[in-house]
């Protein structure tokens, strides 16, 4: 049994877990403003406001219905637009500044872009017209252009909103906090022993077997508190496998230590899909450009399973989705060293932003006076796998920053990759792009290339 | 006026195909497509998947009781395949189940058995191999032969611009309902409502009279429900047939993408001559349309493509030929710009050929070419020319020198950024270039109450030609808003109805909606002048009260229809509409075939990052001719959404197909379209002011296509910031300009 709160509604079903709310919405509860347009993630028709008891306070955050499984919906607050809307056909702020400046022309794709401005409203982020833009960075529009919703979210931003103004969400809001308590308590937190599946934000589980996941026996890790810190040492700093990119960007932790953590992130995925995309549901993945990876082997971070077994995350991989893991391990923890001085990421792909990447690469360097004492590089889209190279790492520790030792490490680098052609770039052409982005590091971080 | 559907929009209570409420006993439909993009079709094992749960039926070409046919201009297209399969998501059978998941359970469980022959994907393959939809059209003006050896500068190359996948956020779909004496309803996602009445009638050998077609809204279409649409209702219709039973089929996405056409690429070769004067004097092109597997609507896309060769230029001696080429390829189809943007593509490639070739700025060429008043189209049409007007007046707002000599200032000075800008003049047909789908309906009735009732044959799918028509009625009985109602589109309301398409939608139905209200006006007034004793001409309606000369009198609207009632006058009226003065010959290929065109000068500027080889556009700024629009919102959301368009398939949009004819970039993932990001920073349009009467509703130009061609100059400024980074590359003509192209570009022929 699966108990949540959907708008101003109780709700508790016996539908398979792996139901996406997507269908639950719509062909259940006959909620048909929240439309499909893809599942998988990369329209934003579906984007829903999902509720989470925080402290004292809840927190929205938008997720995409079609990929999240009503498990995940478990004790929280699901809003989709019959949720929102005023009684007598009336507006909410934010419906009618896409009214006023005809944000709306076929209207499919309309409501997604009004729950992601509407959760904006409500959220702790800095109110301002970049920020509500970001807020609608995972909505694909066909008809508009953007053009006039980007005026509709210069409007929106302009006042903070109350909840209680009843001009951004109804009333039924305030109670809302009272009503999860209640469910939280009543909520068993029995793991499915037996299970050996575990599900994340099923941001690529629901793209790749959608029909299969509706019915397995899985482990829903999501919203698992154990799974979600994010903790530091003096020399560590530690997080859970369950930690979403999100997480990484409302932490004081990594904003002090990754000071472009914004823009780089910002390249990965969407807002709605960076809510709900767990750490190690990137690494489990395999895929060899798969953003985080990447992202971390470049920290040289470690895992720890279960078990309790720690590997370092560039051993982890074998070959094309082939892993270091026994069937009964799954990651708990995250590690990495806090030793670098520099960090940057880079990623090129077709479109620059939701997208996945042709190429991508990350790099961490201790330097002292224009020396190198160590290095790791990662790539990704190279190789059958995420790829560490061990190779320019290496040979970058101990030289000085110049345009020779990136000339040096970049021969080096091209005898580590081993590209194929395929839909997002040739052969040719991600070698290239390795390249020049090794070299982006060394312009973006020391203004040398 | 805000477009009339946005309140429901927001609210998410506009009602899309897979909105409708389901009646009781609703099947579902699946289908099972080829794998193989050409093979024999040797065997379709359909025995697991029977015995599946839920399953009710499953059809095969040789189950249907009508022609297994659905072909629109030619009939080239089975809706089945039955001997053979000609390109991969080629329907083969039809799974119809109790559950949407059962249908798709057990659409798994089908095999085929096909022998695989020869597969084309590429149009000049296919051309030399003779594999042609039908021969080839030619416009012929001047004598380009004799031209060409009076030319001072002669070039010749080659391009290539890609398809374009529609993306409409709603997928296709269709749902049937039985009605009695044996006949369907359908709701369709489609823009050509009768089209899909037609298919239907065939593939199920029912009447038209016993097909009602019902559209309330789409979820976007820019061509691609326009012919496309047909398939899914047919297979639903088919299915209706069979099991007696309301039947639905939404696509997924990737259904969707891999069994519907696209935009047509198109291969072409170009020859241009210019005079020491940089006047165009010959041009000869060669265009070589992918068609598909077969026509669909790839005849008249390639018929546009000859109309818009020339943009907006005059060159008094062209020979443009054009070749529709048969390959193993869902059958392309419309889409925004209809084989014109391909067209124009090619001769602005031309014009920067020649540009880089004698050292001139491509703008120079294109200004000294700009038609002019009675200049004439290589198809005999006189020109009525806003070319220059749109440039000057642009040049005038924008600055055209300021905003280029800003980008070479910024690129001495800059080492891995680059800006280029770049001019587009567009001019575009209105029409149907088929001259008698140039008509339309429109049924409107005013009842007693004093609200009004239209219908049209026009499909709203967020252009907002529903509220261009509530508009043109409202103003007509000077009522409010409020008192006047657009209805679906349905074929029973309105018979034998054009696509809406050609940008000619509001134009169309909106005359006819005009005329139907005059009509009835005219009644109104007679009788009203015969209650007050006053002259017909005197009597207007203002705000719902009946005025004599300017003062008001007593009887209020609702007063006076119960007067008409009382008289037995008729206050319903079907209105239709054909656009004067239109015609053309194909057997000389020369004619009049636009009621008018649509100019504009748009200037695009971008910045490459020369060290990742990705690009941002700064800005679009454009004088375009809106005539005199009736909507600034309506139509300000379809340039900007054009232009947007536009640039999505010159920059990043790529279709991609392997060797076997099978769709990789078939999913959003793969496939990506303009997000909020990558669109101008800046969109900046200045109505060109002219007073100038045309045949377009209240005056106010169609705006659906033209503003797509804007952006082609997103390709040409993205060529200008590359030759800005690497001098030593002369660049291939080879659109879309992706990510991976420009770095290519960047350092093809370097050192570093």
């Amino acid at each position: 049994m699966i108990k949540f709160i959907l708008n101003n509604q109780s709700i508790e079903t016996n539908l398979p877990k792996g139901t996406t709310v997507l269908d639950f919405v719509r062909y259940h509860k006959n909620l048909k403003g929240t439309k499909i347009g893809c599942r998988e993630g990369d329209c934003g028709a579906c984007t829903i406001m999902v509720g989470e008891l925080t402290g004292d306070a809840v927190k929205y955050r938008t997720m995409t219905s079609c990929l999240m499984p009503l498990a995940n919906a478990e004790g929280k607050h699901i809003v989709t637009v019959e949720g929102i809307n005023p009684e007598n056909n009336e507006l909410t702020a934010v419906q009618q500044a896409m009214v006023d400046e005809s944000g709306t022309q076929c209207g499919f794709c309309t409501v997604g872009f009004v729950m992601s401005l509407t959760n904006f409203c409500l959220d702790e982020s800095p109110k301002d017209k970049n920020s509500a833009i970001s807020a609608i960075d995972g909505n694909i529009c066909r008809c508009t252009g953007y053009k006039s919703i980007e005026r509709a979210c210069e409007k929106v931003n302009s006042g903070k909103w109350e909840v209680e103004s009843g001009k951004l969400v109804p009333n039924y809001f305030s109670d809302i906090r009272k009503r999860l308590t209640v469910l939280q308590n009543e909520q068993s937190k029995i793991k499915n022993q037996k299970s050996k599946i575990f599900v994340g934000g099923g941001t690529d589980l629901y793209v790749q077997k959608h029909e299969e996941m509706v019915y397995a026996e899985a482990n829903h890790v999501l919203f698992d508190d154990e799974l979600r810190t994010i903790t530091e040492t003096d020399e560590l700093v530690e997080l859970g496998a369950s930690v979403v990119v999100t997480d990484l960007l409302e932490s004081p932790i990594f904003n002090r230590l990754f000071p472009n953590l914004y823009r780089h992130l910002k390249l990965i995925s969407s807002t709605p899909i960076r809510n709900m995309a767990t750490l190690a549901g990137n690494f489990i993945n395999a895929s060899p450009i798969g953003d985080m990876t990447a992202y971390f082997l470049a920290l040289d971070a470690n895992i720890e399973f279960n078990t309790g077994r720690i590997l370092p995350l560039k051993d982890f991989y074998l070959g094309y989705k082939q892993m270091d893991r026994s069937e009964d391990e799954y990651i708990q923890k995250i590690r990495f060293q806090k030793g670098f001085t520099h960090f940057n990421f880079e990623k090129v792909c077709k479109r620059t932003y939701l997208d996945i990447a042709s190429v991508n690469t990350a790099i961490s360097l201790k330097v002292t006076d224009n020396e190198i004492e160590h290095a790791h590089v990662s790539c990704g889209g190279v190789f059958a796998t995420p790829l560490y190279l061990r190779k320019t790492s290496e040979f970058l520790q101990g030289k000085e920053i110049s345009e020779e030792t990136i000339a040096a490490a970049n021969e080096i680098l091209q005898s580590e990759i081993a590209p194929i052609s395929d839909v997002r770039g040739t052969a040719e052409y991600k070698r290239l792009l390795a390249k020049q982005l090794f070299k982006a590091h060394f312009v973006e971080l020391f203004g040398v290339g | 006026m805000i477009n009339i559907d946005a309140k429901s929009h927001v609210r998410g209570e506009s009602v899309y195909l897979d909105d409708i409420p389901l009646l009781e006993g609703t099947l579902f439909a699946c289908v099972y497509d080829s794998q193989v993009a050409h093979g024999k079709l040797k065997s379709v094992d359909i025995s697991e998947a029977k015995q599946c749960a839920g399953v009710v039926k499953i059809i095969l070409a040789k189950d249907l009781k009508g022609e297994n046919q659905i072909g629109g201009i030619l009939p080239d297209e089975p809706l089945l395949a039955d001997e053979e399969v000609h390109f991969c998501g080629m329907p083969i059978a039809i799974v119809v189940a109790e559950t949407d998941e059962q249908a798709r359970h057990a659409v798994k469980k089908i095999k085929a058995e096909i022998e695989t022959l020869e597969i084309i994907t590429d149009e000049r393959i296919a051309f030399e191999k003779g594999s042609l939809i039908a021969p080839p059209k030619k416009f012929v003006m001047g004598d380009t032969e004799k031209a060409f050896k009076d030319c001072e500068h002669i070039f010749e190359g080659q391009t290539y611009s890609n398809g374009q996948e529609h993306l409409y956020i709603e997928t296709q779909g269709a749902y049937t309902i039985p009605s009695e004496q044996g006949g369907i309803k359908v709701y369709s996602s489609t823009q050509g409502p009768t089209a899909v009445q037609k298919a239907i009638s065939k593939v199920t050998g029912l009447p038209w009279h016993q097909i009602e077609v019902d559209v309330t809204r789409l979820g976007g279409g820019f061509g691609g429900k326009e012919d496309q649409a047909n398939a899914w209702a047919c297979i639903c219709a088919v299915a209706t047939q069979l099991t007696k039973k309301p039947v639905k089929y939404s696509l997924h996405r990737m259904e969707d993408m891999r069994m519907t056409g696209k935009r047509h690429p198109y291969s072409a070769d170009y020859k241009i001559g210019l005079d020491k004067d940089l006047k165009i004097i010959a041009y000869e092109a060669v265009f070589y349309q992918n068609a598909g597997a077969s026509c669909d609507l790839s005849l008249p896309v390639l018929e546009r493509t000859l109309f818009h060769c020339t943009n907006s230029y005059f060159i008094p001696n062209v020979m443009a030929t054009a070749y529709s080429c048969k390959t193993h390829l869902p059958p392309n189809t419309a889409f925004r710009g209809f084989g014109g943007p391909q067209g124009m593509f090619v001769i602005e490639s031309a014009i920067a050929h020649a540009a880089e070739k004698l050292g001139v700025d491509k703008a120079e060429i294109q200004q000294k070419n700009l038609l002019q008043n009675d200049d004439e189209f290589p198809y005999g049409q006189k020109v009525v020319s806003e070319a220059e007007q749109s440039w000057h007046q642009a040049d005038h707002k924008f600055d055209f020198n300021r905003l280029k000599s800003e980008a070479e200032e910024f690129n001495s000075s800059s080492k891995y950024f680059k800006k280029g800008v770049s001019l587009m003049p567009i001019c575009f047909g209105i029409s149907f270039t088929n001259t008698r789908m140039n008509q339309a309906r429109s049924l409107v009735h005013v009842y007693l109450d004093g609200s009004v009732a239209v219908s049209t044959g026009a499909v709203e799918m967020g252009q907002g030609v529903n509220t261009k028509i509530l508009q043109v009625a409202a103003d007509i009985f000077s009522l409010s808003q409020e008192r006047v109602k657009v209805h679906t589109t349905n074929t029973l309301r309105i018979a034998n109805t054009s696509p809406t398409a050609a940008s000619a939608g509001a134009d169309l139905n909106g005359h006819a909606t005009r005329i139907a209200c005059e009509k009835i006006l005219e009644r109104i007034k007679k009788v009203a002048s015969e209650v007050l004793e006053v002259n017909s001409e005197e009597i207007s309606l203002r705000d719902g009260m009946v005025f004599i000369g300017n003062s008001p009198t007593e009887m209020t609207w609702v007063k006076l229809l119960e007067k008409c009632y009382e008289k037995r006058i008729s206050l319903s009226e079907h209105g239709h509409y054909a656009p004067p003065g239109i015609n053309f010959d194909w057997s000389t290929a020369k004619g009049h075939p636009f009621a008018y065109h649509v100019f504009g000068t748009a200037i695009i500027g971008v910045t490459v990052d020369c060290l990742r080889g990705t690009y941002e556009i700064d800005y679009v700024k454009a004088c375009h001719d809106f005539g005199k629009t009736m909507n600034t919102a309506v139509d300000l959301g379809q340039i900007e959404g054009g232009i947007v368009q536009g640039i999505g398939w010159m920059t990043m949009e790529e279709v991609f197909y392997d060797g076997q004819g099978r769709l990789r970039s078939n999913a959003l993932s793969t496939y990506k379209i303009p997000d909020v990001y990558s669109v101008p920073k800046e969109i900046d349009i200045l109505p060109l002011e002219t007073s100038r009467e045309n045949l377009a509703i209240m005056n106010s130009k169609a705006v659906g296509e033209p503003p797509l061609m804007y952006g082609i100059g997103a390709y040409f400024a993205i060529r200008e910031a590359v030759k800005a980074f690497n001098q030593n590359n002369f660049l291939q003509f080879d659109a879309p300009f992706t990510a991976e192209k420009v770095l290519m570009n960047l350092y093809k022929n370097q050192s570093n």
